[in-house]
């Protein structure tokens, strides 16, 4: 077929464009874990935050991907380069997930369970690493899981913006009114969701409490 | 009764109000060492809130409560709990752990060496009726009254003088109850430990108490024990004592009709 002739032809540049995606979604996916988890932990501790803190990942979800690049842009030391600014909002929009999972995870702990940890003399800390996250750690990798095919798809669009990636591919093959040009770029982030989704999903299931 | 002794736990004019809803009110009670407390009452009564309130699961709006002659609220609150074992209707064994680790959590966090938490697991599992394979389950390849019996080595864990009781046998099928309930009085009979026992079941609390203690709207009626109570001509606890012989009664009628 003449869309794998031309990758196979551009290989290297294929590849090249799958590492800069692979680093946008990584770098991004890794801030958002490191954002929301603690978050999504506070909120389930303390429903007073729970409505603003969910509400506001909400409203960043409803910004238009490419509206949000724009929005950015003239924002100083982020501006300054194109891929800081894909990573802080590829970053933005996988919070969500992240941030509701862990929510959801660390309630939907049997009560009693925590109420026997407490009773018998954990401390609060010990409660939430050897009880809380263990018990809530595959419903917050599903998160994970959803941010990074999400993302995936989204880093294409960052291309817009010169932060590379496979998007570079798809908006070339656009302006050329080229397929092949287009499928260079979509199908690598396609198997690149994939490979991902299928990761993520093992380790959600290797993790797994009885 | 030992007047001169200080009683293990002493509730001191305690009152517990919970979003403008009184729960307990002028509650005073004082549970002597090494006896069964039961207390009796419906749902809502003030018994479980009265429970929370030793180890400081919840904390008194007014009054305090002693804890071998300290009032619970100063220090720490940690070592508190830990030198209480606490048994839950639920149970709450914690279902990524098998049955030893389990057991032996309290002690290997108190910093027991690896052996001896394990050689206190297997005597535990002995204690309770347990054989020693069960060890390397996990809770939910358990039976109900077996979960519960391992709820009760984990509580006996790291030896506390106390220990609280939830309805603990409440959710147990009839024959099952009866056992744990035999086990628990040969159990105490060796153990001694100092129990506060929760139950709406006038014959769990007759059979297991050394006193009754009668709760109703938050507030203590009555403090007997078990052949005075089903004498007592307090209206409650008559009343009590009818409930449950007229349900014996009818239940044997229709047995025999």
């Amino acid at each position: 077929m003449n869309v794998f002739r031309f990758i196979w032809h551009n290989h290297v540049q294929v590849l090249e464009l799958t590492l800069e995606h692979l680093r946008l979604v990584g770098l991004s996916t890794l801030l958002a874990m490191v954002i929301g988890i603690p978050l999504g932990i506070v909120i389930a501790h303390r429903p007073r935050f729970n409505k603003p803190v969910l509400a506001s990942a909400n409203i960043i979800q409803t910004i238009p991907s490419l509206a949000l690049f724009g929005f950015l842009l003239p924002v100083p030391w982020l501006g300054e380069r194109s891929d800081r600014l894909a990573i802080l909002a590829l970053t933005l929009y996988a919070l969500l997930p992240i941030i509701r999972n862990t929510y959801t995870g660390i309630r939907g702990v049997d009560p009693a369970v925590v109420e026997a940890g407490r009773g018998m003399g954990l401390t609060e800390s010990q409660l939430l690493f050897q009880v809380e996250l263990p018990l809530a750690v595959s419903v917050i990798l599903s998160g994970v899981r959803v941010a990074i095919v999400i993302s995936v798809g989204l880093a294409t669009i960052a291309a817009a913006i010169g932060a590379g990636g496979l998007g570079e591919f798809i908006f070339r093959g656009l302006a050329m009114v080229d397929d092949r040009v287009i499928l260079a770029g979509a199908i690598p982030a396609a198997i690149l969701a994939l490979v991902a989704d299928f990761g993520v999903g093992w380790l959600e299931r290797r993790l797994q409490p009885r | 009764m030992h007047a001169a002794s200080i009683p293990v736990i002493e509730f001191r004019d305690v009152s517990y109000n919970v979003a403008g809803t009184q729960v307990l009110s002028g509650f005073n009670l004082q549970v002597q060492s090494g006896e069964t407390l039961v207390l009796l009452g419906r749902s809502g009564s003030g018994k479980t809130t009265s429970l929370k309130l030793v180890n400081r699961l919840l904390s008194p709006t007014s009054g305090e409560i002693c804890v071998k002659g300290v009032s619970n609220g100063q220090g720490d609150v940690i070592r508190l709990r830990r030198s209480i074992g606490y048994v839950i209707q639920d149970v709450g064994l914690f279902p990524h752990f098998t049955v030893a680790r389990n057991i032996g959590l309290v002690p290997k966090i108190e910093g027991w060496s690896a052996d001896r938490v394990r050689a206190r697991t297997e005597e535990l599992l002995q204690t309770v009726g347990l054989s020693a394979e069960i060890a390397s389950r996990y809770p939910h390849q358990l039976s109900g009254g077996q979960r519960q019996r391992v709820g009760v080595a984990r509580a006996l864990a790291a030896n506390p003088e106390i220990l609280l009781m939830d309805e603990p046998f409440g959710a147990l099928d009839p024959l099952t109850r009866d056992e744990l309930q035999r086990e628990f009085l040969l159990l105490q009979q060796r153990l001694h430990k100092t129990v506060v026992f929760v139950t709406h079941d006038l014959r769990e609390a007759v059979r297991l108490g050394s006193r009754i203690a009668l709760m109703e709207a938050g507030r203590l009626v009555t403090v007997l024990a078990p052949k005075e109570f089903l004498r007592s001509a307090d209206p409650l606890a008559s009343a009590y004592v009818r409930a449950f012989g007229e349900g014996l009664e009818s239940a044997a009628n229709r047995g025999t009709a």
